[in-house]
């Protein structure tokens, strides 16, 4: 192994997180070095126009994810059975190179409400302890959403999210959503334009008497120069966003927003094709003193550093805390240990209209957030007391995209091919809409993420364990959330209505969302969290963890807004608090 | 951090100690002069080493005689200029010709910089001895026969050259006459934006209503408003100068090169000088040719390419999107009589400059492998002649040529 020369801050990973962390700590003039494990990627050589739209190559062949044979998890349900590694990703997709899963998502970009930050004493105060779900470990952030307010508006700016505001400092704001938490400003970028479908829930949701409202979004509407001085493009519908990077530079990711002007730091390097394998500590295990990480070609390097921030995709960071033997491991037995407590997913389901064949909904004129949403059964926002579950969902009526490979909806009871299927096939083209939603996960005693006893990576590593399923309270919760997305598709005028309730156990095969959160999670004691409130670990002060790994459970919203939030209220207290003190805990234990 | 801070200060203090063998510490003012001037003289464009960052030379220019290495400027006594005078270095500056009396190629701009004084000269060459020198041999004898004959620039010189500084206009304003001295003699804009003859000299009565270069077009840059910068505003070139990017166009091809290591870093004042001299001195261009009638078969066949192909970025009405894709409607530099600059960014893409007020360098990519000889040609011509466009259409064969060009310059 050769020792390289020390850095100020050696960042593990350039996607989202990390390249905000890079950007701004370079210009606070410090020396950063970002380590990835993936490829180099820019949207003019990666993600060029002639070349972006492959359905087959992006969204079948999965060109731009994570390889099981780089990194892989074992998984099951319950801790009684033998997990078993994940072969082929399926319910989720994680991101490989730089900009990570920031360049595949479709952008919705939301905030989480006030009381999904404090959430269990809200819900104790509402409904009494006896109405928590059974072995539910569901706790309070740290942060609150007013701390976290200041943080969410700059990372929208720096994505220059579409949207319309339905609370600008306390006071509702016609056409937004009313339920969301006060905004201190009006969103970057105007919403997209709605298509047919958008239109249909909009009218059928107001009639209904729920308050329709244009989904925030990481597809700029109209051009834009975000606070860093980098340019985007207005959204031209292409239907080619979610498991695709953005060639008009309209969708907002590290490369449309921050690598611009990150990779012009002179005091920023970015290492690609090397994988960090552990952190490394002191002696007295209370400091880390850098990284090793293995190149392209096999060779192993030690890259010392005055401070670590661990910025890969939430699942990779909690694991390399445990192969670097930072923190203790959660034992569900017990319930003591914090590294691998509160793993969360998220709950997603809905209904599927089939319409007349007057009715044209051209999805293929899409984006990844195009979409019209309504909040009326999220978070806390409807009593829950006679419903007998907690959490709720988004409901959203979306038009991504209609892509040939994919976008095949047949009525139930068709045949899975011949002539029947393809006689079915062009009779619904064109003809169908979703109303989806994205609800809320939250943590049980044994849903957690440890390191498997038998399978290991070509390092010779552990693979990670996950133990996961979806608990009676959220499968309830989707039920009554079902029935809702139904009532509204009815009203949109849909001929037939399919619900596609969600049902356990979970399971790895069909893709459901990349939203993997907890396991390294944001508390307010080293005893039920892995980090403090800036996100800095408890036992090694200069270690801090980025992503939705901190969640301590997850809300009814995509997590991406939050994570950037997160991101910025952390660099505000390394830059303005930690390095005024480097190496010392910033909140006592 | 701290320590960076220190390391920081030691080297400032070691480049100080080792400052006497070079640039004596008391000649900083003119030194940073000489800096300056050769930010205006794009020294770095042509002259840049293999590190990236000095001006140890040693790529090959491209030239229609062939190519030409360029030399190392840096201080080093074998490799580079550290055994050059003073007059030594004006000698070739004002007369084109190196320490040994031989004659220089004017591949290196002594036509223009024969205008610089003998005092701006003595300030670059302290500059080029304040930086560190860089061993880096260059061969110096790459063209071939009989280009290689050096002699032969005597003849040249006769026919092309006629050296002297430059002498302001008094009837015009100092700005006037900054800029003409920016743009005639450091900037060397002729070099690329003049018509040659055929023995590479400048069509004197052409001067800078565009060239032919490296399967590039220089456009027009006189103040004609079909082609050239007629139509634009003062602060539009200073802005396209200063950030490579307007609402117009991006600078793209070598023209990125001089955004990136010249005009980007040029003062404001100078921007301006150089905007208020292209305005003044006069336009310059071939009358108009009727538009080809939309109803033209090439012009619908290039209006469904475009779109499909085009319209998403540039727009359906050619628009564009302001400082990320260019505007085609009503643009010069889509219809130059020259349709080299488009075709070679349609076949081949092109990459813009990044600069520190416009980093996100958008790029056009290639269309090369997706559109046939004659799907390029119709949707050049299209282009060419739609929302107030109006140039001559283009060919298939200008688009077979055009991939020969493109195919010996692959990225």
């Amino acid at each position: 192994m050769s020792r390289l020369p020390k850095k100020d801050v050696v960042i593990i990973g350039l996607g989202w997180t990390g390249s905000i962390m890079a950007h701004e700590l370079a210009q606070a003039g410090l020396d950063v070095v970002a380590i990835e494990r993936g490829p180099w990627r820019d949207t003019a050589s990666d993600y060029n126009i002639g070349t972006a739209p492959d359905e087959l190559r992006y969204a079948i062949r999965q060109d731009i994810f994570l390889r099981p044979a780089q990194e892989t998890l074992t998984a099951r349900n319950t801790p009684d059975q033998v997990a078993l590694p994940i072969r082929k990703y399926g319910s989720f997709l994680p991101g490989n190179g730089v900009g990570g899963a920031g360049v595949h998502w479709n952008g919705h970009t939301w905030r989480f409400m006030p009381t999904d930050f404090n959430l269990r004493s809200h819900l104790v105060g509402r409904y009494g302890e006896g109405f928590l779900p059974e072995h539910s470990t569901i706790q309070d952030w740290p942060v609150s959403y007013d701390e976290l307010e200041p943080h969410y508006d700059f990372f929208e700016k720096v994505c220059g999210i579409s949207g319309k505001a339905g609370n600008l400092r306390g006071a509702t704001q016609a056409g937004g959503n009313p339920f969301e938490g006060w905004r201190s400003d009006e969103y970057p970028t105007p919403p997209l334009k709605p298509n047919l479908a958008q239109n249909l829930f909009h009218k059928a949701a107001t009639e209904l008497g729920l308050h329709p409202f244009p989904l925030p979004g990481a597809n700029v509407s109209t051009a834009y120069t975000n606070p860093y001085g980098v340019r985007m493009a207005p959204c031209t519908y292409c239907g080619f966003c979610e498991w695709f990077g953005c060639a008009n530079y309209s969708k907002s990711s590290p490369q449309t927003c921050v690598l611009p002007v990150l990779m012009r730091q002179t005091n920023f390097e970015a290492r690609t094709l090397s994988e960090v394998t552990k952190i490394n500590l002191a002696p007295d295990g209370k400091t880390a003193t850098g990284v090793t990480y293995v190149d392209s070609a096999g060779r192993e390097w030690e890259q010392p550093a005055d401070l670590v921030l661990l910025c890969a995709y939430s699942l990779f960071n909690v694991r390399l805390l445990m192969l670097s033997g930072i923190g203790t491991q959660y034992d569900p037995a017990t319930g003591k240990g914090t590294l691998g407590r509160n793993y969360a997913y998220q709950t997603n389901a809905g209904s599927l209209g089939y319409f007349d064949k007057d009715t044209h909904f051209n999805h293929f004129a899409g984006a990844g957030s195009l979409g019209m949403m309504a909040d009326d059964f999220n978070g806390d926002v409807f009593d829950h007391g006679p419903h007998g579950f907690i959490g709720g969902a988004n409901l959203a009526c979306n038009s991504t995209n209609a892509r040939p490979i994919s976008s095949r909806v047949v009525p139930p009871g068709t045949p899975r091919w011949g002539a029947q299927w393809k006689k079915a096939t062009v009779e619904t083209a064109n003809h169908t809409a979703n109303v989806g939603s994205q609800g809320s996960s939250y943590s049980y005693r044994d849903c957690y993420l440890d390191l498997d006893p038998t399978y290991k990576d070509p390092l010779g590593r552990p693979l990670m364990r996950m133990t996961f399923d979806f608990k009676e309270n959220e499968l309830k919760m989707s039920r009554f959330i079902v029935d809702r997305t139904a009532e509204v598709m009815q009203a949109m005028g849909a001929k037939q209505v399919v619900k596609n309730y969600k049902r356990g156990p979970w399971d790895v095969v069909p893709y459901q969302t990349t939203h993997n959160t907890g396991g390294a999670v944001m508390g307010n004691t080293p005893e039920d969290s892995v980090v403090n409130r800036y996100t800095q670990h408890w036992d090694v002060p200069n270690v801090f963890v980025s992503g939705a790994c901190l969640f301590p459970q997850n809300a009814g919203y995509n997590p991406t807004g939050t994570v950037g939030a997160l991101t910025y209220w952390a660099l505000d207290a390394i830059k303005n608090r930690y390095l005024k003190n480097p190496g010392q805990p910033m909140v006592q234990a | 951090m701290r320590r960076a801070a220190l390391l920081a200060a030691t080297l400032v203090a070691a480049s100080m100690a080792g400052g006497t063998a070079r640039a004596e510490p008391d000649n900083y003012t003119e030194a940073a002069r000489g800096r300056y001037l050769t930010v205006l003289g794009d020294c770095m464009a042509c002259h840049i080493g293999p590190d990236g960052q000095s001006l140890a030379g040693g790529h090959l220019l491209e030239t229609p005689f062939g190519k030409i290495s360029v030399p190392n400027i840096t201080p080093d006594n074998d490799t580079g200029i550290g055994r050059w005078t003073a007059d030594d270095f004006h000698n070739a500056m004002h007369n084109g010709k190196r320490p040994d009396g031989t004659h220089l190629y004017p591949a290196f701009p002594y036509t223009s910089f024969t205008r610089m004084s003998r005092a701006d000269n003595d300030a670059v060459l302290a500059y080029l001895r304040s930086r560190p020198a860089v061993e880096n041999r260059v061969d110096r004898d790459t063209l071939p026969f009989p280009f290689n004959i050096r002699l032969l620039m005597a003849g040249w010189n006769w026919l092309n050259f006629t050296p002297g500084e430059f002498r302001p206009d008094p009837q015009r304003s100092a700005e006037f006459n900054r800029g003409a001295y920016l743009v005639e003699g450091p900037g060397h804009c002729g070099l690329c934006h003049t018509p040659r003859n055929l023995i590479g000299g400048d069509r004197d009565s052409e001067h800078l209503q565009g060239g032919a270069l490296q399967g590039w077009f220089a456009p027009n840059i006189t103040a004609d408003a079909r082609l050239g910068i007629g139509d634009w505003s003062q602060e539009e070139i200073v802005a396209y100068l200063r950030t490579g990017h307007t609402d117009r166009t991006a600078a793209s091809g070598p023209m990125a090169e001089v955004v990136a290591y010249s005009t980007s870093q040029m003062t404001e004042e100078d921007l301006k000088a150089i905007a208020i001299y292209l305005r003044e001195r006069g336009a310059a261009a071939p009358p108009a040719p009727p538009a080809v009638s939309a109803e033209d078969p090439r012009m619908r066949a290039g209006e469904a390419v475009y779109a499909d192909t085009c319209a998403a970025c540039h727009v359906g009405n050619g628009s564009g999107v302001a400082g990320m894709f260019p505007r085609l409607a009503n643009n010069q530099l889509v219809r130059q009589d020259d349709p080299t600059g488009i075709l070679r960014v349609v076949l081949q893409g092109s990459r813009s400059v990044a600069t520190p007020e416009a980093p996100t360098a958008p790029a056009m990519p290639s269309l090369g492998w997706r559109l046939n000889d004659q799907q390029a040609a119709d949707v050049a011509t299209y282009i060419r002649n739609s929302w107030g466009n109006a140039a001559p259409p283009v060919t298939p064969d200008q688009v077979r040529k055009m991939r020969e060009v493109v195919a010996d310059r692959p990225g």
